[in-house]
């Protein structure tokens, strides 16, 4: 019985990440070796030739650094932005407090793709095209995040808040002494998750750089299919070096990014 | 009702801390909503401003449009493809996940892995997969006696590749979604089922699916706005094409906005967009919530 559940285990596991191997694979072959029939599964010789000619043909080190300047960008936006009004909607007690927690939930229904005409009038109108804040900017403020940090604001015992307000904190203090250290996980979440639709974007900075030197990796990969000769193995080793870095953040936050998962994400 | 100094106080202190999050949300949500709205009412130079009131022309013309009723038909199709299958594929794999047993980690991260992947790196990879000459698809089929078409150039089979596609990348939300819903059933309900001689498939279609109904339902909704907003395997895979059959409304709004720049009728489909993913918001959780299980 064991076996047999490990037996089906393993078949799944390798159907559903059958691509991804299979991107590995042609990545470390020759154009000529994918030309074969039947279609290749494993590489006769492999080797990383396309790997050294991804970078030849387009500048793959300048859209990686875009990518996680622009993610990078995004997180510390969102986590500054997130805390703060997280903070408001767990600590404080004001009048209007629900009514704006409700306007912040009601962004969640509305798609990004209804708003994209405006948005793309605006950023070129202030000259934000081909650039960090034009790509960066429009998606420092999360109600998501905003919603995951203030479920992990309120978990936070009271006297402490009480405690600090004895000892003539300010409320501001507060949030920076107490507040954000014990929220660590949450933080982390909103962080791993910030990050990973940022750098997986493709319709916004498809539609908003135009110079090659200001494309991010997912339009810079994409760019390859377009190209008059389709050179296979070389889409591939772009795919694989793109998707590394991703893989690696499943794989280090997997439990912060199943957190964030599981409280009701949305992939963009 | 009226408001004493402290109110004031207390409300200034609040919105101060809520200000960088509506400042944002002002300029990239609030606004180009309405904006999108009002570009609808108007036609647009192709540069994007408005020039002449059109009131109701451009959705008069969006109704009467062919493209329209394609889109919209591809748009329904493409969701009854992937939705359903990708829900029931991500509970099958869930459940078969959800054991107890040494390395199943190792299993769940596997299984899991397409999360971290770029609807741009998986739309490549499903490309060379899909391609008709050096792609692996069609040699498999080949070997189990089925003729595989050209799936990209042919108006029927390019909106289920791009559905498996998608399919494919929801797949790993799905399962987790899933096996931290089944994760949250007491085992005591299966140990009972189980005394009462439920088994297999019986156990799965009266214990199973209905203990994880609230994931189910959480996913239709998720992953149907999901379906409605996704681009990136269109653009990539078949811009639209062939003849229109993956125009779906979110490609729509791209051509008729950023290739012909006609903003004031890609903001008419924006609309439907908008309104479509507020529909189905509401109905799904009027009618379908009544029949899921809570604990």
């Amino acid at each position: 019985m064991k076996v047999l559940n490990y037996l089906l285990l393993t078949v799944a596991a390798i159907v559903v990440a059958f691509p991804l191997l299979l991107a590995l694979a042609y990545s470390l072959m020759s154009e000529s070796e994918i030309a074969t029939f039947p279609p290749p599964i494993f590489p006769q010789a492999p080797n990383l030739d396309n790997y050294g000619r991804v970078f030849e043909t387009i500048p793959i080190g300048r859209y990686l650094l875009n990518s996680f300047v622009v993610s990078t960008a995004v997180v510390v936006g969102q986590l500054i932005t997130a805390s703060l009004a997280a903070y408001a909607f767990s600590f404080l007690t004001f009048r209007w407090r629900d009514a704006l927690f409700f306007l912040f939930l009601s962004t969640l229904m509305i798609p990004w793709e209804a708003t994209i005409i405006p948005n793309y009038l605006t950023i070129r109108s202030i000259g934000w095209l081909d650039s960090y804040q034009g790509l960066a900017v429009p998606f420092m403020a999360t109600a998501f995040g905003t919603f995951l940090l203030r479920q992990a604001f309120l978990q936070i015992p009271r006297e402490l808040w009480d405690a600090a307000r004895i000892d003539g904190a300010s409320t501001f203090r507060f949030l920076v002494s107490t507040v954000i250290p014990l929220a660590r996980p949450a933080l982390g979440t909103v962080a791993i998750y910030g990050f990973l639709s940022t750098y997986n974007q493709y319709f916004w900075p498809l539609l908003i750089t135009n110079q090659t030197l200001m494309r991010t990796t997912q339009v810079g990969i994409a760019q390859l299919r377009f190209e008059e000769t389709l050179r296979w193995g070389l889409v591939m080793a772009g795919v694989i070096m793109v998707a590394v870095p991703t893989l690696a953040l499943l794989v280090l936050g997997q439990r912060q990014l199943i957190r964030g998962l599981t409280a009701g994400a949305v992939k963009g | 009702m009226g408001w004493t100094r402290r109110d004031a106080r207390s409300f200034g202190v609040g919105a101060g801390y809520l200000a960088p999050s509506l400042f944002l949300f002002t300029v990239f949500v609030f606004v180009p909503l309405g904006r999108t709205i009002y570009l609808s009412l108007f036609n647009t130079r192709s540069t994007g401003e408005p020039t002449s009131f059109a009131g109701v022309d451009n959705y008069t013309e969006l109704l009467a449009s062919e493209n329209f009723r394609t889109g919209l038909v591809a748009t329904g199709l493409f969701t009854l493809y992937t939705v359903p299958v990708g829900i029931a594929l991500g509970l099958v794999l869930a459940v078969l996940l959800n054991q107890r047993l040494r390395g199943i980690n190792v299993f769940r991260t596997m299984m899991a892995s397409t999360i971290a992947i770029s609807a741009a790196v998986g739309s490549l990879i499903w490309l060379l997969l899909l391609n008709p000459s050096l792609g692996l698809f069609d040699y498999l089929l080949s070997r189990i006696g089925i003729q595989g078409p050209d799936w990209l150039l042919q108006p029927s089979t390019a909106i289920i590749a791009v559905s498996m596609t998608t399919i494919w990348l929801t797949l790993g939300t799905n399962i987790i979604v899933l096996l931290s819903g089944l994760q949250g059933v007491p085992e005591e309900i299966y140990e009972a089922a189980r005394l009462d001689g439920a088994r297999g498939i019986r156990m799965f279609t009266r214990i199973t699916v209905p203990m994880v109904s609230p994931s189910l339902f959480f996913l239709l909704v998720v992953d149907t706005i999901a379906v409605l907003q996704a681009f990136t395997q269109i653009h990539i895979l078949t811009r639209g094409g062939p003849v229109d059959s993956t125009r779906v409304l979110v490609y729509g709004v791209y051509l008729d906005a950023f290739v012909n720049f006609q903003f004031g009728y890609a903001s008419a489909q924006a609309v439907v967009l908008f309104l479509l993913v507020l529909a189905l918001t509401i109905i799904q959780f009027r009618f379908v919530e009544r029949r899921v299980h809570y604990q």
